[in-house]
C-alpha cells in the first residue's frame, strides 16, 4: 500500500454498524451462555442467574468421558479418511483446465451447502434394505439376504466423510493450487518418478497445510449435529447432539452451556493449531 | 501419472459423492408410499403434492423467507465491514475482521445454543426475525470472505486516477468501487442464500416449533417413517444449489473465488 494515500475510501463510521451489529447479536449471545453456564438450574425448565461451577464439574462423570471419546475417536477417523482421499483430488484437480475445475467445484459446493438432514436422509436410503447397496450386493450374489447398513457406527463415519469430503477439498485448493507447477517438473526432469515425485515433493511442501486442513476438517465433522442421529446408534451419539439434548429435551441450558464453552475452547484451540501449521509451511520454503 | 488416470479418480470420487443424490432421485419416483430402488410404478404424483400440500408450503415459505433475508442481512453487514477493514489496520480492525469470521468457523451448535439462549432473555424467540438475525450473523463470514477478495483484487490506480480527475469520496464509492465489486456482493448473496436454507440446527433451536423451515419440517417427518415426498424435496434441495453455484461458475471465477491465485490455463 502506498504511503502517498491521505485518505481512505471507506469513511470511518462505517465500521459503527457492522461493530454494533456483531457486538449485539454475537458477543452478548456468548456473554450470556457464559453466564447461563454458571447458573443455577431450576427444576423448572430455566434456570436462575447465580455463580456456581456444579455443571462444570459433571464433566468429571463416566458419562461425559465417554461422549467425549466417541466424539474425538469418530470425528478423527472420519477427518484422516477425508484428508487421505482429498488431498491426491486437490492435486489432479489444480492441474486440470480452468473449466474442469470449475465443474468439479460446483458439484463439491453443492453438496457441501446440502442440509445435514438431506444426507443423513439419501446415505440411510442407499444403506436401506429395500433401496440400498444391500439389494446390490444379494443381486450380485454376495449376500444371502438383503440387508440394511444403517444405523451403525460404519454408517456414521461414512456420513460425516461425505459432509467433510467437499470441505476438505475447498480448504487444500488454495494452498495446493498456489504450488508452484515448476518444483514438480524439476523433479520429473531430475528423473523421479510420478509416485516419487509426490510424496517426494508435493507433499512434504504441502505438511503445513496437509496439517491445517485435517485439524479444520476434524471441528467441522465435530459439529455434526444430525447425522449422528441419522446414522449412528445412540451410543454413537457426540457431543454436538448431546448439546442440543440437554437444552432442548432435558430443559438443562446451565450444562448445554457449559458443554458449548468447552467445545469451543477445544474448537478455538484447535483452529489455532491449524493455522499455525498453515503458517510454517512458508517458513519452511 | 498421466492426465487421464488423475482425470479417472477425480471422476470416481464425484460418482461416490454423487450416487446417494441418484438413489435419492430415483427413489422420488415411486408411486406408492415406499422407498424401493428401482421405483416401483414410477409417477410424479409425489412432486405435485408438494407444491399443493401446506404441510410442505408452508415450511418452503419459511424457508425462502428467511434465505432471502438473512442473505440480505448478511450482506448489508459484510459490505461495510470489509469495505472499513480494507485499508486499515490495528486491534479495531483484527477484532472485527475475527468477529466476522468467528461464527462460521465454530462448531455452528456453539451459535446455535447462543442465540436460542439470548432470545429466551431478550424475547423473540420462537419468532421468525428470530431466526431471520440469527442466520444473517451466522452467515456474515461468507459475503465478507468474498467481497474482501473482490476488494484485494481493486487496482488502485484506478481510484488514485478517479481522485486526480476530481472525485470525491462517494462519487469514487459510487461509480468505482462499488460496480467492480458487484459480482463478488452477488456471489457472497447466493452463497448465504444457499447456506441458509440448509441450515438447520439454529433454525431449529430458535423457533423448531413455531416457525418450521423445510430441514426442520424433513427431520420431524423422518421420525414418522420415510416417504417419497422426502426424496421430493431433496431433489428440489440438490437441484437448486447446483443452479446457484452453476450460475456463478459460469458467470464468475469460482476457482479464484474459491482461493485460487495463481494464474489459470486453459
Amino acid at each position: 500500500m502506498s504511503a502517498t494515500v491521505t485518505e481512505t475510501s471507506a469513511p470511518r463510521w462505517l465500521g459503527l454498524w457492522p461493530a454494533a451489529m456483531l457486538m449485539l447479536f454475537f458477543l452478548v449471545p456468548f456473554a450470556i451462555m457464559l453466564a447461563v453456564s454458571v447458573a443455577h438450574r431450576d427444576q423448572s425448565g430455566f434456570y436462575e442467574w447465580g455463580f456456581e461451577l456444579d455443571s462444570y464439574a459433571r464433566f468429571m462423570s463416566g458419562f461425559f468421558a465417554k461422549v467425549m471419546a466417541v466424539s474425538l475417536s469418530v470425528s478423527l477417523s472420519a477427518a484422516a479418511i477425508c484428508v487421505a482421499i482429498a488431498f491426491p483430488f486437490t492435486v489432479f484437480l489444480a492441474q486440470m483446465s480452468n473449466r474442469t475445475q470449475t465443474l468439479v467445484l460446483v458439484v463439491l459446493l453443492s453438496v457441501l451447502a446440502l442440509s445435514e438432514v438431506i444426507i443423513g436422509f439419501a446415505l440411510s436410503t442407499l444403506l436401506s434394505q429395500t433401496a440400498g447397496i444391500g439389494n446390490l450386493f444379494h443381486w450380485l450374489g454376495l449376500i444371502a439376504e438383503p440387508q440394511a447398513y444403517t444405523p451403525s457406527l460404519f454408517a456414521l463415519i461414512t456420513g460425516l466423510c461425505y459432509i467433510g469430503f467437499p470441505f476438505a477439498v475447498l480448504v487444500l485448493y488454495p494452498p495446493v493450487s498456489r504450488l508452484d507447477p515448476e518444483i514438480v517438473e524439476a523433479a520429473r526432469v531430475m528423473g523421479a518418478s510420478g509416485p516419487r515425485a509426490f510424496f517426494g515433493v508435493i507433499v512434504p511442501s504441502l505438511r503445513g497445510a496437509i496439517v491445517g486442513a485435517f485439524i479444520l476438517v476434524f471441528v467441522f465433522t465435530l459439529g455434526s449435529y444430525l447425522l449422528p442421529q441419522l446414522l449412528g446408534r445412540s451410543e454413537d451419539w457426540t457431543l454436538s447432539v448431546h448439546i442440543t439434548d440437554q437444552a432442548v429435551y432435558q430443559s438443562n441450558l446451565p450444562f448445554a452451556a457449559a458443554m458449548s464453552i468447552f467445545l469451543m475452547l477445544v474448537a478455538l484451540a484447535l483452529v489455532g493449531l491449524a493455522s499455525l501449521a498453515g503458517r510454517d509451511r512458508g517458513a519452511a520454503a | 501419472m498421466s492426465k487421464a488416470l488423475k482425470l479417472t479418480y477425480i471422476l470416481i470420487v464425484l460418482a461416490l459423492l454423487v450416487l446417494p443424490l441418484v438413489v435419492v432421485a430415483a427413489v422420488s419416483l415411486n408411486g406408492p408410499q415406499t422407498l424401493r430402488f428401482p421405483p416401483v410404478e414410477p409417477s410424479l404424483h409425489w412432486y405435485a403434492r408438494l407444491f399443493t400440500d401446506s404441510e410442505w408450503l408452508v415450511p418452503l415459505r419459511h424457508s425462502l423467507t428467511i434465505a432471502l433475508c438473512a442473505a440480505a442481512l448478511a450482506v448489508a453487514i459484510a459490505l461495510p465491514l470489509a469495505l472499513y477493514v480494507w485499508e486499515r489496520r490495528g486491534v479495531a480492525v483484527q477484532l472485527l475482521t475475527g468477529m466476522g469470521l468467528a461464527p462460521f468457523a465454530l462448531p455452528p451448535v456453539i451459535s446455535a445454543l447462543g442465540f436460542m439462549i439470548f432470545w429466551m432473555t431478550v424475547g423473540g424467540y420462537g419468532q421468525i426475525w428470530a431466526t431471520i438475525i440469527s442466520h444473517g450473523i451466522f452467515l456474515v463470514t461468507l459475503p465478507l470472505v468474498t467481497i474482501s477478495l473482490g476488494l484485494r483484487g481493486i487496482d488502485r490506480s484506478l481510484i488514485e486516477s478517479a481522485r486526480v480527475m476530481g472525485a470525491n469520496r462517494w462519487a469514487v464509492m459510487r461509480t468505482v468501487i462499488l460496480p467492480l465489486l458487484l459480482p463478488y456482493i452477488v456471489s457472497g448473496y447466493a452463497f448465504a442464500f444457499v447456506l441458509s436454507l440448509n441450515e438447520y440446527i439454529i433454525a431449529y433451536m430458535v423457533a423448531g416449533f413455531t416457525v418450521e423451515t423445510l430441514p426442520v419440517k424433513i427431520f420431524n417427518a423422518l421420525r414418522y417413517g420415510y416417504t417419497p415426498i422426502l426424496a421430493v424435496v431433496s431433489v428440489l434441495f440438490v437441484v437448486m444449489s447446483a443452479l446457484i453455484f452453476g450460475l456463478i461458475g459460469r458467470f464468475g471465477n469460482l476457482p479464484r473465488l474459491m482461493g485460487a491465485e495463481r494464474s489459470q490455463r486453459d
